[in-house]
C-alpha cells in the first residue's frame, strides 16, 4: 500500500488538535456519551439523576472553558473527521453561540436537579433522563454548529427527544398537546429543510462561513430576499413568534413542570438564536429589506403574546404566553439590526432562559405548596413560605423588566436602540409589553401570595417544605439578580456576540484561516 | 400469522437474515450496504421470528433489552470519535490500524467501530418499535 506516501495536507487539516480545540465539540459530545449510558442503564433508576447530573455538569464545565477561550482568542473551529472546510462539517463556536449554549446548559442542570423529585420512578423508566440529555445534545450542537444543514440535524435531535419529555405518562391531555406540538414543528423543520435545499441550490455550499462569504457575489442573481423569508417562516415557528406561535400555549402547559421549566427556558432560543445567526450573519442586506415586517412581527408577538397571559388562570398556562411576548421582544432587536439592538437582543435571550426556566420552577413550587396551578384556587402563599414570596417577587420583576433584576439591561438597550434608529413605535411596543407584563403577573402575585382566604384546610397541611424546589429556584435566581445589578461582564458577553454577529471576518478568519479561494 | 410452516421456517430464515445483515454491514466501507441498512436487514428478521413464535421468545433471544442495544450502539459510536482525541486529531478523524487475524492482515478502524455503533442503534431502536407493535398487537 503507498498509503503513507500521499500527500494529505490539500484535504485534511495539518494542525494536531489540542485538548483546547475539542472544548468545541464536548459540549456535545458529552451529552450524547452519557445520553446513550443512560439508555444503556434505564430499568437502573437509582443511578439516573446521578449520571445525569453528573453528564451536565461536565458539559457545563467545558462550556464555560470554551466561552473563557472564545473570549480570548475569538471564534472556535473543528472540522470533524479532519477534513478541510467546506467540505467536511464544521463545527464553528463564537460568542454568541458559546454564551447560550452555557446558559442552556445551566439551566439544563438545574432542571435536572429539579427532577431528583419531580421526575419519580415510573418517569425515569420512561426516559426522561436519557431524553434530557440527547435534548441538550440537540441544542448544543444547534449552538455550536457552523454548517446550516447540521443545524438542521441537530434541530431534528432536540425536537425528537422533546416529544418524549413531552409525553412522559402519556396522560389524554399530554397526548393532546404533543399531536400539536409535533405536527407544527414537523411543519416547521420541513420549511427549514426546504429553505436548506434552496440555498444549496443557489450557492453549492452549506458551511455558514463560506455562505457568508459568497453571499455578496450571489445578491444580484440569486433570490436571496425570498430564501431569506423561508428561513424568516421557519425559524419564526420554532421561535414561536407571531402568526406561527399557536403551538406553544397548546402544548406546553401539559407536560411535567421541569420539562415546560426547561422547554419554555431553552427551545424557543435556539429559534431566536437561528433567526439570528441566518438573518444577520448570512444574510444582512436581506434582512434589511425584510426589517419592516420582522418589526411588526415583533411587535405583534410581544403584545398579543402578553395580552393572552392576561386572559389567563392557570399559571402554566400563562407563561407560555409570557415565553411567547418575551420572543417578540428579542425579534425587536433583530428587526433593527443595530449593534445596540442585536446586544440587547442576545442580553434578553441570557435573561429570558434563566428567568423563564425560574418562573415554570417557581410555578411548580407554588403547586407543591399550594396544591394547584390555578389562581382561583391558590391563595396566602407568602404565609407559608415567606423564601418563595421574595423569590417570586424578584422573578415577578426581572419578566417585568424592572429592577433590580435582570429584565431591566436588556429592555433598556432595545428601548434606546429603537429609537435611535428612528423607530420609537417600537420602544413603545417594548414598554407597553412590559407594562401588561407587570400586570399579568402582578395578578399572580397578588392572588397568588398576597390574597388571604378562609383555608378550605384540606390537603395543602400535607405540603411539606419542597427543598429542591427552594436550592433549584435559589439557584436560578442568584444569576438572575447578578445580571441585574451588575450587567457590566453580561453586556460585554452579548456585545461581543453581537459584533461578530455584524462582522463576520473573525467567524469566516477562523474557518478559513489561509483565506482559500472561493 | 402462527401457521406451522411459518413457525418451522422462521428461525433458520431470522438466523440467515442475521447473518447476511452482518455481512452487509461489513462490506459497507468500500461497497454498498453499512450499519444503517444492515441494521435495517437484522431488525426485520427479528420482526419475523416475533410474529412467527411470538414476542416473548425474541425477547428472550435477545438477552439485552432493545433499547440497551440501541444506547450501547450509540456509545460505540461515540467513543469511536472520541478516540480521535487521543491522537491529536479532530473528532470524529477515522483512524487506521492493520491487525493479524490467522496469518491474515485485516484493517481496524475507528470508522468501522462508528458502522457497527449505527448497526446496533438502528436493530435495537427497531426492533423496539416492531415488538411493541406485535405485542399490542396480540397483548
Amino acid at each position: 500500500m503507498a498509503a503513507e506516501t500521499v500527500d494529505i495536507s490539500h484535504a485534511m487539516v495539518m494542525a494536531p488538535a489540542t485538548a483546547g480545540d475539542w472544548l468545541v465539540v464536548a459540549p456535545v459530545a458529552i451529552p450524547i456519551l452519557f445520553g446513550a449510558l443512560l439508555l444503556m442503564v434505564r430499568h437502573e433508576t437509582r443511578l439516573h439523576s446521578g449520571l445525569a447530573i453528573g453528564g451536565l455538569l461536565m458539559t457545563l464545565a467545558t462550556n464555560i472553558g470554551l466561552l473563557a477561550r472564545i473570549l480570548n482568542e475569538g471564534p472556535q473551529v473543528m472540522t470533524m473527521g479532519r477534513w478541510l472546510p467546506p467540505f467536511g462539517i464544521s463545527f464553528t463556536a463564537d460568542a454568541l453561540g458559546a454564551s447560550l449554549a452555557l446558559v442552556a446548559t445551566l439551566v439544563a442542570c438545574v432542571c435536572a436537579f429539579y427532577g431528583l423529585k419531580d421526575i419519580g420512578a415510573t418517569g425515569r423508566r420512561y426516559g426522561f433522563y436519557p431524553f434530557m440529555l440527547l435534548m441538550m445534545a440537540g441544542v448544543g450542537g444547534s449552538f455550536l454548529t457552523g454548517d446550516i444543514f447540521n443545524l438542521y440535524v441537530w434541530f431534528e435531535v432536540f425536537v425528537i427527544s422533546s416529544f418524549g419529555m413531552l409525553i412522559l405518562g402519556s396522560t389524554h391531555q399530554q397526548l393532546d398537546g404533543a399531536t400539536k406540538y409535533a405536527i407544527l414543528n414537523l411543519v416547521g423543520t420541513t420549511l427549514f429543510l426546504t429553505a436548506t435545499a434552496f440555498l444549496y441550490g443557489i450557492f453549492g455550499t452549506l458551511n455558514m462561513a463560506d455562505i457568508a462569504r459568497k453571499a455578496d457575489a450571489m445578491r444580484e442573481t440569486g433570490p436571496l430576499v425570498t430564501l431569506t423569508m423561508l428561513y424568516l417562516l421557519a425559524f419564526g415557528m420554532k421561535a414561536a413568534a407571531f402568526p406561527v406561535n399557536f403551538w406553544l400555549p397548546a402544548s406546553y402547559h401539559t407536560p411535567r413542570i421541569v420539562t415546560a421549566a426547561l422547554f419554555g427556558g431553552v427551545l424557543t432560543k435556539v429559534g431566536v438564536y437561528a433567526l439570528l445567526r441566518v438573518l444577520v450573519m448570512l444574510f444582512p442586506d436581506e434582512r434589511q429589506v425584510l426589517s419592516g415586517v420582522i418589526a411588526w412581527v415583533a411587535a405583534a408577538t410581544m403584545i398579543l403574546g402578553i395580552m393572552g397571559a392576561l386572559a389567563q388562570s392557570d399559571i402554566r398556562r400563562m407563561l407560555g404566553f409570557v415565553v411567547i411576548s418575551g420572543v417578540g421582544v428579542m425579534m425587536a432587536g433583530l428587526a433593527l439590526g443595530t449593534e445596540e439592538g442585536l446586544t440587547g437582543t442576545v442580553l434578553y435571550a441570557f435573561h429570558s432562559v434563566l428567568a423563564m426556566t425560574a418562573l415554570y420552577l417557581l410555578a411548580g413550587v407554588m403547586n407543591e405548596i399550594g396544591g394547584s396551578y390555578s389562581l382561583h384556587d391558590l391563595s396566602g402563599l407568602y404565609r407559608k413560605s415567606p423564601l418563595i414570596a421574595a423569590l417570586a417577587l424578584l422573578l415577578v420583576l426581572a419578566v417585568a423588566g424592572l429592577p433590580p433584576a435582570s429584565g431591566l439591561w436588556p429592555k433598556v438597550l432595545l428601548v434606546r436602540a429603537s429609537i435611535d434608529a428612528g423607530q420609537p413605535w417600537l420602544s413603545f411596543a417594548i414598554l407597553l409589553t412590559g407594562f401588561l407584563t407587570t400586570v399579568a403577573l402582578g395578578r399572580v402575585y397578588i392572588l397568588a401570595i398576597w390574597r388571604q382566604k378562609e383555608a378550605p384546610a384540606g390537603e395543602a397541611a400535607a405540603a411539606a417544605s419542597p427543598r429542591i424546589g427552594y436550592a433549584a429556584l435559589v439557584i436560578l435566581t442568584v444569576p438572575v439578580l447578578l445580571l441585574g445589578i451588575y450587567p457590566d461582564p453580561f453586556i460585554r458577553i452579548a456585545a461581543a456576540a453581537a459584533t461578530g454577529l455584524i462582522d463576520s471576518s473573525a467567524y469566516v478568519g477562523a474557518v478559513f484561516p489561509m483565506g482559500v479561494q472561493p | 400469522m402462527r401457521t406451522l410452516i411459518f413457525r418451522t421456517i422462521a428461525p433458520y430464515l431470522t438466523s440467515l437474515m442475521v447473518l447476511f445483515s452482518i455481512f452487509v454491514l461489513l462490506r459497507g466501507h468500500n461497497d454498498p450496504g453499512g450499519g444503517f441498512i444492515g441494521g435495517l436487514i437484522a431488525a426485520s428478521a427479528f420482526a419475523i421470528y416475533g410474529i412467527a413464535c411470538g414476542v416473548s421468545p425474541v425477547r428472550r433471544a435477545l438477552y439485552f433489552h432493545p433499547m440497551a442495544i440501541s444506547g450501547f450502539g450509540l456509545l460505540l459510536s461515540t467513543l469511536a470519535g472520541w478516540l480521535s482525541f487521543f491522537f491529536e486529531v479532530p473528532f470524529m478523524t477515522g483512524l487506521w490500524t492493520k491487525v493479524s487475524v490467522f496469518g491474515l492482515p485485516v484493517d481496524i478502524s475507528t470508522v468501522l467501530f462508528f458502522d457497527i455503533g449505527v448497526y446496533l442503534v438502528v436493530v435495537g431502536s427497531i426492533t423496539s418499535i416492531a415488538l411493541a407493535l406485535e405485542e399490542r398487537e396480540h397483548g
